[in-house]
């Protein structure tokens, strides 16, 4: 007798070539993500050979109801770690029928950025260093909180282990193997100084392909807590008081600063996001201004700082970096909510195509 | 509450690749179990060259051990295969927060037991940017004295017993204790088996073949005197390898309760009272030990360190003088005395190593939370390195009735 494990894990490749893609988009609150899936013929690696197709824009607050229809354009194709065998997820972006990109959709823009000659020859690098929280469903407190209480203070959970100290590490190490299998570029994952909150980063990753591959990054995420019963939540301050903040750390290098005398490059870059501070943190995410405190190992969001290892700026710049005088530098402003196709392509914008 | 850490035998799932170690995921509220399993299971070897390396270090207290993971692009087989990394010291004590970059330089790689494939974990030691060990880092002079020529020459083995108690999460009160009260008192539960005698054997077991699998040198596992306790012993170790391979036990074990729910504790004297405490006791040969003639080696060893009993004791870890009060089994924290076969005295040398006139010695004061590189680099520093005045010497003979 088949049980529902067994026919969720059914491998189709020896009974049919058709395979099942998931298409993914980003709603209208540019912070969820949906899905919804289509059989295709046969296998495909490339996304501009997959059909464009169109999804209930009213449902999603990204288009009237008497015109709703809002076209789905495929832009990148990852494996997918839940039907595996040849099936696959498709990072789309979303246009109107007669080809426009709607307001919600940031990855237009940024692609424009990242084919401009000038930013394609310096071969823009982003690390980004995304933390979130698990919450308990149903009460929304975070998981391994006693109901109605506070664990004790922060000082053991950074990197921690035990049952008193780490809580949810099953779903950051199922997402960790489900983003290698996907063929997304995952670099690490720690748990964080807040019990309850993680992080994992993605990287180094080439221009628009950053904002593609964390947004999946995320989608299986989100897949993953559904399955442990779990909520994420991307909120940048979810608990107020003595408990951090959940950042998007993003880091940033071009073929310049990687080079011989980067370190040069890289002091100028920084002067101009300084000068650029307040356009740049009104796009960093949505409530930013609970996190950045000056305390809890951000800088305060009124004033602009960098410094070397310093974890209190809003950029840092590592001491490898320093001694190699050459490297990359941290943009510790963004929050965890931010959107990465904005946040990448307005650090290439500023430090590449802007001049004061 | 916690069940076995092995999948059900008599469960109808398809063949898969049998060596694989198997985790036990987070229970769901609707039965979709599975999935989350068959991810942490997922063996990505047939889709990608990558290895997942755990990087395990010592936090700010010198007992908290902390880890984080990242992606490495091949499998690797020496640690100077492997990248140094850094990490945030101030959230761990361990640097200020203008200045909070803590290197890590990888020395000894195990195999993952948790994500099996090529995946594995790093027991690393910690250095300020210029490349200073940092206060916490004891291994560095481990590592110093071990490659001493001197000691190097010797051979020095070691074989650690390290005791430990699991408590119950939330309450902090010892497995199988009724929550408010106390067991029977201790008599039946040493190497018991028993639902009235025996708690938490699972994690025990599990951890046995977790640190097998991992590679680590253990040589046994027991229940202890108090019920709750257990022991796992490693050994034969050569030098500063005793020091990883205990870390990285230690770093598997806290894994392995954080999956059951239940808190693992290395405190000395967990409970107050007529309880046992939990040490760390350290057995230790050299070649000449061990050889013919050995136990006049021995002898003499054993002089040295009753002439540095309190250097020794200082560094034998946190509260240890709850512990040893010369009962349960110990021997007072301020007298040094040693005996064959004698569990209440400070050194303790087994009837065979008498009978056979070489072996080795257990000492038997280290605390279950001492650190294994500062007991290590000791016990080689004071035999093999430190000599005493001849006076001090003669008259130290004389009070342990010692003809060296």
């Amino acid at each position: 007798m088949a049980s529902l494990s067994d026919l969720v894990n059914l491998n189709l490749s020896d009974q049919t070539n058709k395979i099942i893609a998931e298409y993914i988009w980003i709603g209208g609150s540019g912070m969820d993500l949906r899905s919804k899936a289509r059989t295709l013929s046969g296998p495909v690696d490339d996304p501009s050979k997959l059909p464009k197709w169109n999804y209930d824009g009213s449902s999603t607050g990204q288009a009237p109801g008497e015109d709703s229809e809002v076209i789905l354009y495929p832009q990148a194709i990852f494996k997918d770690p839940f039907r595996r065998g040849n099936n696959i997820l498709v990072m789309c972006d979303s246009y109107t029928p007669a080809g426009e990109p709607i307001p919600t959709n940031n990855r237009f823009a940024a692609a424009k950025i990242f084919s401009h000659p000038d930013v394609a020859a310096e071969v823009p690098w982003y690390g980004i260093e995304q933390e979130y929280t698990l919450l308990k469903k149903d009460v929304h407190w975070p998981l391994g909180w006693p109901n109605g209480g506070f664990p004790g203070p922060q000082g053991p959970y950074y990197c921690g282990i035990g049952a008193d100290k780490a809580f949810g590490r099953d779903i950051v190490d199922a997402h960790y193997k489900a983003c290698l299998y996907a063929g997304i570029n995952i670099s690490g994952i720690n748990a964080e100084v807040m019990p309850g909150q993680w992080e994992f980063q993605v990287g180094p990753v080439v221009g628009i392909s950053a904002g593609d591959e964390l947004w999946v990054a995320r989608y299986i995420l989100e897949r993953i807590t559904e399955i442990a019963g779990v909520v994420v939540s991307f909120d940048p301050k979810p608990i107020p008081g003595d408990w951090n903040g959940a950042g998007a750390h993003t880091n940033y290098s071009t073929k310049s600063m990687r080079n011989q005398g980067g370190l040069e490059v890289i002091k100028k870059a920084i002067e101009k996001l300084g000068l650029k501070h307040k356009e740049h943190i009104v796009a960093y995410g949505e409530g930013n201004e609970r996190r950045l405190t000056g305390k809890h190992e951000t800088a305060d969001i009124n004033k602009f700082s960098w410094g070397v290892a310093n974890r209190g700026a809003s950029v840092r710049v590592g001491r490898e970096t320093e001694k190699d005088g050459k490297g990359y530098f941290e943009d510790r402003r963004p929050s965890s909510n931010m959107d990465p196709y904005v946040v990448t392509s307005m650090i290439a914008e500023t430090t590449i195509l802007w001049n004061p | 509450m916690w069940g076995s850490l092995f999948l059900k035998q008599n469960k109808k799932a398809p063949a898969r690749s049998s060596t694989k170690y198997r985790a036990l995921a987070v229970k769901s509220e609707d039965g979709t179990i599975n999935r989350m399993e068959d991810l942490l299971n997922l063996d990505v070897t047939p889709y990608t060259d990558k290895i997942i390396a755990e990087y395990i270090w010592i936090g700010g207290t010198g007992i908290d051990v902390r880890s984080k993971s990242r992606t490495i692009s091949k499998p690797v087989e020496h640690p100077s295969e492997l990248p140094k990394w850094n990490y945030d010291g101030s959230s761990t004590g361990q640097a200020p927060g203008d200045d909070s970059e803590v290197i890590l330089y990888p020395q000894a790689i195990f195999k993952d037991p948790f994500r099996g494939g090529n995946n594995i974990l790093v027991i690393c030691d910690t250095y300020t940017p210029q490349g200073e060990p940092i206060p916490t880092n004891k291994r560095h002079k481990a590592a110093q004295i071990f490659s001493d020529a001197k000691v190097l020459g010797e051979v020095p083995w070691f074989g650690i017993e390290q005791e430990y108690t699991l408590m119950q999460q939330d309450v902090n009160w010892p497995l199988g204790w009724p929550v408010g009260g106390y067991p029977g008192p201790q008599g039946p539960y040493y190497c018991a088996a028993g639902a009235d005698k025996s708690f938490g054997r699972d994690i025990s077991d599990a951890h046995y073949k977790a640190c097998l699998y991992a590679g680590i040198n253990i040589s046994g596992t027991n229940g202890e005197v108090m019920p709750g306790q257990w022991e796992f012993q490693v050994g034969p170790s050569v030098g500063i390898e005793a020091g990883d391979h205990i870390w990285c036990a230690r770093y598997l074990l806290e894994r392995i309760t954080e999956q059951a729910g239940v808190v693992l504790t290395l405190d000395p004297k967990p409970i107050d009272g007529d309880w046992n405490g939990a040490g760390c006791h350290t057995n230790y040969s050299t070649k000449s030990m061990r050889e013919e003639g050995g136990f006049e080696v021995i002898k003499k060893a054993i002089l040295n360190l009753s002439l540095r009993h309190k250097e020794h004791i200082s560094a034998y870890g946190e509260g240890n003088e709850r512990r040893l009060t010369g009962k349960h089994e110990t021997a007072s924290i301020d007298s040094f005395s040693w005996g064959v076969a004698d569990r209440g005295c400070s050194i303790r040398v087994g009837r065979d190593t008498e009978k056979e006139g070489k072996g080795y010695l257990e000492d038997r004061r280290p605390a279950s939370n001492m650190d294994p590189y500062v007991v290590t680099g000791l016990l080689a520093e004071t035999t093999l390195l430190w000599e005493p005045t001849l006076e001090a010497e003669a008259l130290a003979a004389q009070k342990l009735s010692l003809n060296v």
